[in-house]
């Protein structure tokens, strides 16, 4: 029996394993729900309550870290136009200094057996890719709403099912014999990556918060395509199969479009017809740019220590160049 | 056909947006066949993928590739 925890025993949720497993299981029930759970519970007002109190409390932890961190959004100056600068802004803060550490890792170190377990801790979010933004479109309208949805509908494969992104994910999974069921990676991902994804779910599932959803999009869209090179370049040194060299080929191409459109087409859009959500958008950006440097820290601290237990390892520290 | 729509738009500091087209020929003569409703075409020359954008445009530096 795993034991039990009060809700003030939680001291770092956005590292909190059972904090984020809870706040992902609520979440689940609008997306896909369970197995043997009534569909009604999707509406529960008892769950719907606990939802609200771990949502607050994630709202507020998020807003402490990206204030504490060298991902804090610049001021916008009040007497010009904000959506130029918001564009601006988003511009500035994905440039960043690199590559992320994870994808260089992907491409020079990684075992075969490190590349799955990166496949294992994304599948939470790629085997459901896109879907919390899809939330946002009714939330939001004219120039900025048929750019989501343009950008959607790429994502859900141009009309091609068998070119839905997660279903690219998921033919990359089944190519090297892992589960495509969401709930089969549950028991192993970590409470950061479980955070990154509750992050998307939080802001798309709360109208108020359709600004920072957006800036979340933007920042993820547009931090995407070159680290998406890199673990494709990992994935050929490793010579994994076709459907994994696919999924990320594709994303360096998709991604290089999405992080125009999510810049510029949406969240430039949404400020114009919405000035007021300039701060919002901001905070969204900084929020994905902060909270998923997190997930990946993790990742690699894990991935050190692992190597570190078992120092005849294959591949120990070696970069492959 | 003819009441199809082709569209550029350009993006600063990055590539032209273009919705619409059947294909995108670069310098060298090659051939992009475009497969998605927008395709982003590089204008900054960086791209390993030319006539696409890679999003090159925004390495700070370019890296030249040493492992392939
Ligand atoms: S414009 Fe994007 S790589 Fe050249
Ligand atoms: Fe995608
Ligand atoms: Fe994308």
């Amino acid at each position: 029996m795993p034991e039990a925890r009060a809700y003030g025993d939680v001291a770092d949720c956005l590292g909190d394993r059972d904090f984020q497993l809870a706040l992902w299981i609520l979440y689940e029930l609008h997306y896909r729900g369970f197995e043997g759970v009534d569909d009604a519970a999707e509406w529960d007002p008892l769950l719907l309550v606990s939802r609200a109190g771990l949502e607050r409390t994630m709202e507020h932890a998020v807003r402490e870290l990206v204030a504490s961190t060298d991902h804090a959004p610049p001021a916008l100056e009040p007497d010009s136009d904000p959506a130029p600068q918001v564009v601006k802004a988003l511009v500035q803060m994905t440039i960043g200094d690199g590559v992320s550490p994870v994808a260089t890792f992907l491409r020079r170190r990684a075992t075969r057996e490190e590349f799955r377990d990166y496949l294992a801790e994304r599948a939470i979010y790629h085997l459901r890719e896109s879907d919390p933004q899809s939330f946002v479109l009714p939330r939001i309208d004219g120039a900025a709403k048929a750019a989501l949805a343009e950008l959607q509908y790429d994502e859900y494969g141009g009309g091609r099912p068998d070119r839905l992104h997660a279903t690219l994910f998921a033919r990359a999974l089944e190519s090297l014999d892992m589960s495509t069921d969401v709930a089969s990676y549950l028991p192993d991902v970590s409470g950061e990556t479980l955070a990154s994804v509750n992050l998307m779910s939080l802001f798309a599932l709360n109208r108020r918060l359709r600004g920072a959803a957006m800036g979340h999009l933007a920042a993820f869209e547009a931090t995407s395509s070159l680290p998406c090179e890199q673990i494709l370049r990992g994935a050929r040194r490793l010579k994994l199969p076709d459907a994994v060299q696919d999924y990320y080929d594709e994303h360096v191409e998709a991604d290089a479009v999405h992080e125009q459109l999510a810049i510029r087409n949406i969240c430039g859009n949404l400020v114009t017809a919405e000035p007021e959500l300039a701060d919002d958008v901001l905070f969204g950006a900084a929020a994905c740019l902060a909270v998923d440097s997190r997930a990946g820290q993790k990742l690699l601290t894990d991935w050190q220590d692992r190597r570190d237990r078992k120092p005849t390892g294959s591949g120990r520290a070696e970069a492959a160049g | 056909m003819s009441a199809r729509r082709v569209t550029v738009e350009a993006c600063p500091g990055g590539p032209l947006l273009i919705r619409g087209a059947d294909e995108v020929v670069s310098d060298d003569g090659t051939v992009g066949k475009v497969e998605r409703s927008v395709v982003a075409v590089c204008r900054c020359g960086r791209s390993d993928r030319l006539p696409w954008c890679d999003a090159s445009h925004r390495a700070k530096r370019r890296s030249r590739k040493k492992d392939d």
